[in-house]
């Protein structure tokens, strides 16, 4: 029979065992959004689809034709769709796990679980969506007749990346939010406006040298640049350092966010 | 078992109110402050020492203990600390002071239906919510049948939630939760919605659940229902433990100090019906003497009486008079109804008093309130609830000096037997 102690400022412990005992509510509450996402829809899942095919459109005209951005010798719509998934996947996964505690609030003031889980189970739910979206970015390839270069089988780690990005800042999200709901607001706008500094709609090789280690802090540049590299290959070459600063911006990301989101997280049932 | 199960030690919790018209809450000061001392608002804590912020402890020093196979009712005033107490042995919320010890797996019903989706179906939410209630999918689906069969909702089990009646969705909500099997079960006043055949169904549930060896937690504002179910009982004011042990005295207790109007006189009480032309300012019970008497027996002829003034008119016609009896746990026992029992109706003028005569009082031992109203031509004009205590004690109602050693119901009724 499992015992358990509970006082005051000791309930580390049993944290991580539990975690792992509602391993199944990750896997629960992801399917439940997606269920509900799409029901009483007609198109349905295609609404997956839709959203990368119409963004990566908008951006070829306004980048690639009007802008005229070097798209480094492949067709302007690959270079945009490889910025568009990881892109999409970030901010969608940043602003429901933003969101996830409060919309979850009834559970949360009601059930006992770890609520790490909570804003997990957004992430995954957007790494759903990301998965449709790749079988577009396949379809286009086949479309152009591109060949993806060997390094394709290196984009899961890269996928690892931005899982870890978006869990990081999704984090430490979702625990301010639940005390400032001014986060709300924030959330939306650092979502409109990222997806226009990002390298999504051009390369960021057109980012001056000097700035390029300083651009590498925003996360998903080195995310995007990995999946270009990977999937596209040939001119579009890595930015080590960047990358090396990406992964370890997101290293840390994902650690202070657990650690804020686990001190917060006794006053959530509280203060939500 | 000699160890108990459940044991809480000194268990406190404080909450902290924050007054909303201090403008110190919000992002930008807590920008503004963390510029001048920075890393000081990363800590929640520290916040709670603000100087406006009043502090309310909603449990304070709570110890008891459970033993296996108990179940337990929690009985108090709403705001009592009740529901506190639940959600620091879910876990839900940590406690500020104290411990508890707790051996086996606690599953918590606070609230029917929780995590239900309106969108889905009948079935994935019985999936969902038994996850979230800490199922696994394997338990989940090997129970299925038998929470269907429960809920009774077999041909609604693809019809999304929000069609549901208010009936079956909390049918279905208890159904899964009914399943859990932890050790320990803690219930938090779900009883309080489904109509009657539901509570039937619920209670003999949980009764099943205490029988098959586990633990229950029970918080109810059911009297009935506590004293049916639990094995023992404690009672909660104001975050403090008053009373422990079986579940009738703890009843009695609660009822006794929720009494609150028991120290204010009848011509003080606020909270009357009607338009006011009569007052009533005073109820005793009289004995078969008409003096006034602390307790009664059974079988004795008593009266009561009620005094009262008039506002505005001298005289009054045309009143009727009604004294409902009520048990100890607030259930409706008799009424004594002056337009059935009295010819025409009374005059009452002003500065008077009015008695009601009972002859053998068909009242078993035990505490009774009296709720009193007058009503002149049809139109209330002076309601009160627990306008008056009877206290009724052992007495010779059937004339043979015998009284029944073991009581059944709340009345003794005259009878005689004949054999042919």
């Amino acid at each position: 029979m499992e015992e358990l102690i509970i006082e005051a400022g000791k309930t580390e412990r049993q944290y991580w065992r539990d975690l792992w005992r509602y391993r199944e509510l990750f896997y629960f509450l992801a399917w439940r959004d997606l269920l509900v996402r799409y029901k009483q829809t007609v198109v349905g899942v295609a609404w997956a689809l839709l959203r990368p095919v119409l963004t990566m459109l908008v951006l070829t005209f306004a980048f690639g034709k009007l802008g005229k951005m070097p798209s480094g010798g492949v067709p302007y719509p690959l270079l945009v769709l490889c910025g568009m998934l990881p892109w999409q996947f970030f901010s969608l996964a940043f602003s429901e796990s933003g969101n996830s505690l409060i919309t979850n609030a009834n559970l949360i003031s009601k059930t006992y679980f770890p609520r790490l889980v909570v804003p997990a189970s957004s992430v995954i739910t957007s790494l759903v969506d990301l998965l449709i979206a790749a079988v577009f970015l396949a379809v286009l390839m086949m479309w152009y007749r591109f060949v993806p270069p060997v390094t394709i089988v290196l984009l899961p780690a890269f996928v690892l990346l931005a899982f870890a990005a978006a869990l990081g800042t999704g984090l430490w999200i979702a625990a301010l939010m639940v005390r400032f709901r001014d986060f709300r607001f924030i959330v939306p706008f650092v979502v409109q406006f990222g997806l226009y500094l990002s390298p999504v709609g051009f390369s960021s090789s057109v980012v001056p040298d000097r700035w390029r280690l300083l651009y590498s802090l925003n996360p998903i540049v080195g995310v995007i640049d990995g999946f270009r590299w990977c999937v596209l290959g040939g001119e579009h070459q890595l930015y080590w350092p960047g990358l090396g600063l990406s992964i370890v911006g997101t290293a840390i990301l994902v650690a202070t966010g657990i650690w804020y989101f686990r001190h917060t997280e006794r006053t959530f049932a509280d203060v939500i | 078992m000699s160890k108990p199960i459940i044991t809480v030690e000194n268990l406190s919790k404080r909450y902290v109110i924050r007054h909303q018209r201090s403008k110190s809450d919000g992002l930008r000061h807590v920008i503004e402050a963390a510029i001048r001392a920075p890393f000081r608002w990363l800590s929640s804590r520290r916040e709670e020492r603000k100087r406006q912020d009043e502090e309310f402890w909603a449990l304070k020093d709570l110890s008891f203990e459970l033993d296996q196979g108990e179940a337990l009712g929690v009985i108090g005033r709403n705001g009592a600390g009740k529901s506190t107490l639940l959600k620091i042995l879910s876990r839900i919320t940590e406690p500020t002071e104290g411990r508890i010890h707790l051996k086996g797996r606690v599953a918590s019903l606070l609230e029917v239906g929780t995590g239900f989706h309106a969108e889905l179906t009948g079935r994935e939410n019985i999936f969902l919510n038994g996850a979230i209630l800490g199922m696994t999918r394997v338990e989940i689906k090997r129970k299925f049948d038998e929470i269907v069969s429960f809920a009774a909702v077999e041909k609604f089990l693809d019809t999304p939630v929000k069609r549901y009646s208010s009936g079956m969705y909390v049918r279905l909500a208890f159904a899964v939760a009914a399943h859990l099997e932890p050790e320990i079960l803690l219930v938090d006043e779900v009883l309080a919605v489904g109509d009657a055949a539901f509570q039937t169904k619920c209670l003999t549930k949980m009764g099943d659940v205490a029988k098959e060896g586990r633990t229950v937690l029970f918080v109810s504002h059911n009297m009935a229902a506590i004293t049916a179910l639990c094995t023992c009982a404690i009672v909660i004011d104001q975050g403090h433990l008053v009373f422990s042990g079986r579940p009738q005295p703890a009843v009695e207790q609660y009822l006794s100090r929720s009494d609150g109007y028991a120290g204010v006189a009848l011509s003080d009480r606020k909270d009357r019906r009607g338009n006011g032309r009569v007052r009533f300012t005073k109820v005793s019970v009289l004995n078969d003497r008409l003096e006034p008497v602390e307790c009664v027996t059974s079988g004795q002829d008593i009266s009561i009486a009620l005094e009262y003034h008039l506002d505005g008119p001298k005289k009054l016609d045309n009143a009727i008079i009604q004294i409902a009896f009520a048990g100890a746990l607030g259930q409706p026992l008799f009424a004594c109804l002056s337009r059935v029992s009295h010819p025409g109706t009374l005059t009452l003028t002003s500065g008077g008093r009015v008695l009601c005569h009972i002859s053998r009082l068909p009242l078993i031992p035990g505490s009774y309130t009296f709720g009193i109203w007058c009503k002149v031509e049809e139109v209330m004009e002076d309601g009160v609830y627990e306008a008056g205590k009877l206290t009724v004690a052992d007495g010779d109602f059937f004339g043979t000096g015998k009284l029944p050693t073991s009581v059944v119901g709340e009345f003794l009724i005259k009878h005689s037997w004949s054999v042919n």
